[in-house]
Parts: structure tokens; sequence; C-alpha cells
């Protein structure tokens, strides 16, 4: 795929990620004569038939901008970080699970032991008296096979690798991608280091496309199934949890459109704030109680409050991980 | 022992590896294929209340959360006990046909075309959809880009996201569509039956106009005799969303026919220590290892076993391509792994005949979209065929409706036996003694796996130690109600 030596060398890579990153990439539709205009793909596993090895043969900085997207979960994902850390100029953490750990993450409320014993033992459909598990190393009779170490917990790319930029979603809203790639390509200059790149500095609540009446409190919270929703009121309002007041804005509301209340997939406003004490906090605001024990009561109607406030950023978070 | 390793294997959905070793004549003693991943869903979806599960599943793969996310929309209907109302099932299928018409063609044209409208041995830098635009020219390149971008709109309409769907809710669906919606998806779906029409022809003359092609796929080393799943309607017909799991034996006859409740008596999985993907196989045969024919224990549940277990096309022009396909290939059932192109193609046809015959319904613009939910009898299992085979979702919850159990059976992990088959049987027909091993060669090994179009970002899912936290909960005066210290 490589090209003229002026355009922009561009990877994408997946480590333990759903393939959706990949997929909004793809969704550039017919801007891609655009991109491939501009940019020269030099590795995409999804796409293109070009392996390990080769990555290995480039010289160190080859590449403009990595597209790094997925969670840290095993050794083989952490070496292909570190590896495309010294092969990229500009390595971007693309995606919740790059940036904030995202739905992977959510195993970190368990153990590697836990899974292991749950998916190859205790699993209905899995008939395994010898209790055998995947190996590191496992020697055949024609020699020895090898698959990555799976780790206890799941990490964040910037808690494995030194990185330059976040582009925050789950996955990325593609014109959000667009304009930065756009800005890449035209030499603008960059945003500092360490920067959370095409999403705003505002919560969803700032701008969202449902209807908020100022102040109105609430005295009791509902399972999605438990009400009717009527399509265009504030979900909180109407008593079902949305992460809207803990979540940044940028993903152009596609949740909410499809009348589905935000799980906070754009992570928090800032790194500084933890989601989950933000969202604390924010119900907290609304409910209509003025005894301790009266809130108390009513915050209990919150369902698994950890499993949805830190839904996407559970190893990125002040709690990291359950221990055992 | 010499070992040749392809790593990563591409153009497919998520990570695989294969070793090939070689004795000391140079031939192929033995070729593992093996997924290097696992991420643990069925662990960490417990404790998560059900309903959420829908759209967290869907993460489970970003090439085709729309089938976790509808059988995860079934199987949490099951766990309330309740079946949608006729408009929600309808918009769900509706919503079904323009995912498969999405999937399909990027995996035909991005995924598997390189390697025959480009060539199988074409220079790696060239075998991809790129080459493929180059010899197919800029203006067909547009109109694919263009109907699989439609594709993804009707999805965004129907489900909020373009790409994770959020349209299921226990019993029912969240949104409901307006006459003019509809009218321009019945549009939307005329050009997918054209395209599709269009993508067949393609197939026909670059494919099937070519004799090497043809001879590669009916006498190379690509063919696997094993039984073949689908789920089926009440006429035996294919069908994605609903009905039952039919299994036919190698010879076409078949052995079973299961609804969702009972896929534990048929299918069971087999751990091997040298793969994360566990491997699924028919239960009342038994795990017989990696062999093929009437008497083996695996199964395949790709576009070609769903048309194998069928008795035909429940669409006018996909049947009328159902019979050409296996006349031309000398009847049912087929076992040519190639052969797996074709039927994605014929299925690609059906969803874009099926998607305008669920737009023009009278019932698809209905008012009412959920059922009313009763107690929570806690478990329930929900079957649909992805694109890349039958997929098996099963809950267990409290009486809360907590999750206390998953169960997922992976539309590609149906196909992990027959791929690691199908991988050593292509390296044993094209690596032989005093034949150098090209990169074309490899390339032919892993076309393979690629016919089943496989996801194993679907078929597999902190640092130590604890921060100090302090935690304030204040009412709307500001109040402080609750702290929380953790240290």
């Amino acid at each position: 795929m490589e090209g003229s030596k002026s355009k922009l060398k561009l990877a994408v890579y997946w480590a333990s990620a759903c393939g959706g990153c990949c997929v909004s990439v793809l969704d550039v539709h017919e801007k891609l004569f655009d991109v491939i205009a501009a940019a020269d793909l030099v590795f995409w596993p999804i796409a293109l038939d070009i392996k390990y090895k080769d990555v290995e043969e480039m010289p160190d900085n080859h590449i403009d901008v990595t597209l790094f997207n997925g969670a840290v979960r095993n050794s083989e994902n952490e070496h292909m970080a570190k590896l495309l850390r010294k092969k990229t100029k500009i390595l971007v953490a693309y995606g919740s699970c790059s940036h904030l750990g995202g739905i992977p993450g959510l195993a970190n409320f368990s153990t590697k032991e836990d899974i292991f014993r749950r998916v190859y033992e205790e699993s209905e459909s899995v008939i395994n008296p010898e209790k055998t598990r995947p190996l590191p190393e496992y020697k055949v009779k024609e020699g020895t096979l090898e698959i990555p170490v799976f780790y206890n917990d799941v990490r964040t790319l910037s808690q494995t690798v030194d990185v330059d930029y976040f582009l925050p979603g789950c996955p990325p809203q593609t014109e959000r991608l667009l304009e930065v790639f756009t800005a890449i390509v035209s030499g603008a200059e960059l945003p500092p280091k360490g920067s959370v790149i095409g999403a705003e500095s505002k919560a969803q609540c700032d701008e969202c496309i449902r209807k908020k009446t100022e102040n109105k409190l609430i005295k009791k919270f509902y399972r999605p199934w438990e009400v009717t929703d009527d399509g265009e009121t504030c979900f909180l309002e109407q008593g079902i949890i949305c992460m809207g007041p803990a979540t940044r804005a940028g993903c152009g509301y596609r949740c909410i459109k499809g009348n589905a209340p935000c799980r906070g997939c754009y992570g928090p406003i800032s790194d500084a704030v933890d989601p989950g004490a933000k969202m604390m906090s924010a119900i907290a605001n609304i409910v209509d109680a003025k005894e301790p024990e009266d809130i108390q009561r009513v915050l209990e109607d919150v369902v698994d409050p950890a499993g949805v406030f830190y839904r996407f950023s559970l190893p990125s978070s002040l709690i990291r991980r359950t221990l055992s | 022992m010499k070992k040749i390793t392809i790593d990563p294997i591409t153009r497919l959905e998520g990570h695989g590896k294969i070793e090939i070793f070689l004795n000391k004549e140079g031939e192929v003693e033995n070729a593992y294929f093996q997924v290097p991943e696992l991420r643990g869903f069925e662990k960490f979806c417990e404790g998560r209340p059900v309903e959420e599960l829908p759209a967290i599943v869907a993460k489970i793969c970003g090439v085709c959360p729309g089938c976790h996310h509808m059988a995860s929309g079934k199987a949490v209907d099951a766990v309330f006990g309740v079946e949608p109302p006729p408009t929600a099932k309808k918009l769900r299928e509706l919503f079904y046909m323009a995912h498969f018409v999405h999937s399909h063609t990027a995996h035909f044209y991005a995924l598997a075309a390189p390697d025959f409208v480009v060539g199988p041995t074409a220079p790696a830098a060239k075998r991809n959809i790129l080459g493929v635009i180059e010899v197919v020219g800029k203006e067909i390149g547009t109109e694919v880009i263009k109907q699989r971008r439609i594709a993804q709109e009707i999805q965004a309409l129907l489900g909020g996201h373009q790409t994770f769907v959020v349209m299921n809710i226990p019993g029912g669906v969240r949104k409901g569509l307006t006459e003019r919606e509809r009218d321009d998806i019945v549009e939307k779906a005329k050009g997918f039956i054209e395209f599709a029409n269009f993508t067949l022809k393609i197939f026909n003359d670059i494919v099937l106009g070519n004799k090497e092609y043809v001879d590669i796929i009916l006498n190379g080393p690509y063919s696997l005799k094993l039984h073949s799943m689908g789920l089926v309607d009440k006429n035996n017909k294919v069908n994605f969303y609903d009905g039952k799991v039919r299994v036919v034996d190698t010879e076409g006859k078949e052995l079973y026919k299961y609804s969702e409740t009972e896929y534990l008596d048929y299918v069971a999985e087999h751990v091997e220590p040298w793969s994360y993907l566990k491997f699924p196989f028919l239960k009342k045969i038994g795990w017989k290892g990696f062999v093929d024919g009437q008497n083996s224990g695996l199964y395949h549940a790709t576009p070609l076993s769903r048309l194998n277990a069928a008795d035909g096309m429940a669409t006018a022009m996909a049947q009328k391509e159902y019979e050409r396909m296996y006349s031309t290939l000398g009847g049912k059932p087929v076992h040519a792994t190639l052969a797996m192109h074709w039927a994605r193609l014929i299925e690609l046809l059906y969803s874009a005949e099926r998607c305008l015959e669920l737009a023009m319904d009278p019932d698809i613009t209905g008012k009412e979209l959920r059922a009313k939910l009763g107690p929570i009898p806690g478990e329930g299992v929900g079957i649909v065929e992805a694109q890349r085979g039958t997929l098996t979702h099963h809950y267990w919850t409290d009486d809360k409706g907590l999750v206390t159990k998953v169960n997922i059976i992976v539309g590609t992990t149906n196909n992990n036996g027959a791929i690691c088959m199908s991988i050593k049987k292509a390296a044993e027909g094209f690596i032989k003694k005093g034949v150098e091993v090209t990169d074309g060669i490899l390339n032919m090994i892993e076309m393979a796996f690629r016919a089943y179009d496989p996801c194993f970002s679907c078929a597999t899912h902190s640092l130590p130690g604890q921060m100090s936290m302090i935690l304030e909960i204040r009412d709307h005066n500001g109040k402080l109600v609750k702290r929380i210290i953790r240290d």
C-alpha cells in the first residue's frame, strides 16, 4: 500500500477489541477516496495482508499515525502496543477500550481464574472432564504451540505505553475521525500531547436533543422496562438512569436518537472526574427528598450502579477493579 | 521440524494465527489454527441488569453487533416470558436484513474479493479492497460503498446507532417507524435487490467464468464433508431471525430439528489447550476429534450450511439462484468450502428481497411496540442466524432480573473445528516436496478460513492495588447525604 513519500503513513490496529472501531474507519464511506489520496495505509489487519513481521521490519517512527483500538488484555496486545509505539510518530488511543478499558474492561469485576472457570469448565455446553484450559505454551507431537498469556487485569493503552492523543467513543463517530484526520493532513497545529481529540469538553446534557425542565426533581428511579419513555423528555427526569451528566459530548447522541439512555462511552468530561462519583452526585441532586434516609431509599432503586457508571471505564477509573 | 507461521491471519474480523509443521521431506506433518484471545463476556455479564445485555453483548463484535443484539433481545424476552408484538418483531427483522446487507457486502468486496478479483497469488500489497477497486473501476467501487452506507443508515434509523444498535427492550423495541421513513426504506430496499443481483453477476463473470477458479473450487483442496446447521422457518426455508435449528448430515438427510430451549441436548463444546476458542460438536454423536465424514461430530454453520440445511429460500429471486447454485455444483449438499462465497451472495439477495417485503408490510408502521411484561421467570434462550453461523445466547437471572449466568455459542465458534481442518487440508494440498512456499501459497491457505468469513472478535472477551477514594453524595440543596470512603 506504500506510495509516494510525502503521503501520510497510517496504521490501524486492534488489540482486545470487537472490530467496531475498524468499522468506524470503514464508515468514512465515499470519503475513502479522499483518505487514500492523502494517506497510505501501511498496516490494518482487517483489510490488508500486512503481517507482524512486516511491522517488525519497519524503521522506528516509520508510521506517522496509528489508530490503536482495543484494550490490553494479554501479552500479544502489550507486545503490539510497545511495537507500534516504537514504529509510530503519533500514537492515538482510538475508541473506548483503548482510551478507558471499554466493555472488555468490565472483566476487572472478576479475575482470570473466574473467567477461565466459567468459560472452560462450568459453561453448560462444555464437556471437559479433564478440566483442560488453554496454555501459553503447549507441546504437541510436532513441536511447541504458543498462545498469548491472558492477564488478570484489563489495562488501557496509556497504562501500557506513552500515548499522544485520545479519540473517545464506542466506536468514535466517523465524522470526528475525519475532522482529526483532515487536521493532521493539513499540517494544522495539533493540541498538546495527552489531549482528548475529536470530542467536546462539555457534558452530553449541555446540548442534549431531549427536553429538560429546570430543577425538575424525581421521587423514584425505574428500570427502562418499568415505564414507557415518551421519546422526548430527559431520561433522568423520567427516572431512567442516563450517563449524560458524567459523559463528554461529541458522539452525535446516537443512542439517545434510538431512545436509549447514554451509557458513557465517550468517557468522563475530564480525566480528573471519576464518572461514578460524578453520577452519584448528579442523581442525588435531582432526588426529591430531604432526609438522608429518604434519599438513600431512592438511590437504592438504581440497580448495578458500578456496572452502569463504569460501563466503559472501569480499568481507568478510581476503582479499577474488584479485589478478590 | 520446520515451522511456518502466518501471524496474524488477515482480512477477517479478529485475531488468529496459523502454524504449519513440515517434516524432513518438506511436506506438511500437521497444521494448527489458533485463536489467541478471549474476553470473557460470559463472566462479566453476571451481575448486570438483564435488560442491559442486548447493548453490552453487541460489543462482542463490531462487525455483526446486530446479531448479538437480536439473539440477546430474544433471550431477554424469554427471561420475561413474553413475545414482542408483530410490529416489534418485524421491525427487528427489518433492521436485521439491513445488517445482513452491510455485513455480506463488506465481506464479499473488502475481505473475499481481493482473492478472486485481484487474484489469489497477486502481490500482498494489492490483495485488498483498494486493489479490487483498481480492477473493477471507481464507479463500481463507489456503488459498493454507497449500498453499504445505505444499509448502515437504515440500521441507524431503526436502531439509533449505525453500529451498536440500541433497539431492543424487554418485550419489544424502543422506536417505531413513520410512513415517510417506511417509504424511504422501500426505495432503498429496491436498490439493494438491484445491487445483490449485480454482485451475483460479478461473481458469475469473474469467478464462475474463470475455469481455473472453478477448478480450484470444485477440485482443489478446499472440500470438507461435514454436517450442516442452519435456522429454518416452518416450511424449512432459510430464516435468519426466527425458527428452528435444523442439522442435516453429510448426505443431506435431516439429523435433528430443535427449538431454542433444546440446544443443550444437541450441541456441546470441547476444549483444546492450544487455543482460547472452544470447539463445538454435535452432542449426540460426540467429540471424535478433527475428522470429517459421516461419522464426524463436527458440523459447519455458514451461509453454505444454511442453504444445505434448508429446503430452499423464502423469496423468489433468491430461490432461483439457490437452484442454479446446486444444479451447477452437482446437487445438494455441497461441500466445497469456497462455495460459501456463492451462498453468501444468494443470502445477500434474500436479505434484500426480505427487506423490501418487510418494509411493505402494513404492520411495520404499527404503534404497538412493546409487550406487557409479567413476573420474571428468570431463564431464557435466544437463537438467530448470525452472518457467520447459528448464534445462541442463554441467560439466567434472579427474581429482580439481575444476571446470574450467561452461556453463549457464537456463529464463528461453531466452525472452529471445521476451519482447523480446512486450513490443514489446504496446507497439505499446496505445500509439496520441492515446492517453494511463497506468499501466494500462504495466501491460498488463508483463503480456506476466509471462506467462512470468521469473526474471532465474536468467537472469543487496573492494575493491581486500590486507590483511596472519597465519594460525597449531596442532595439538590447541596446538603451532604452520604460520604463513602475507600482507602
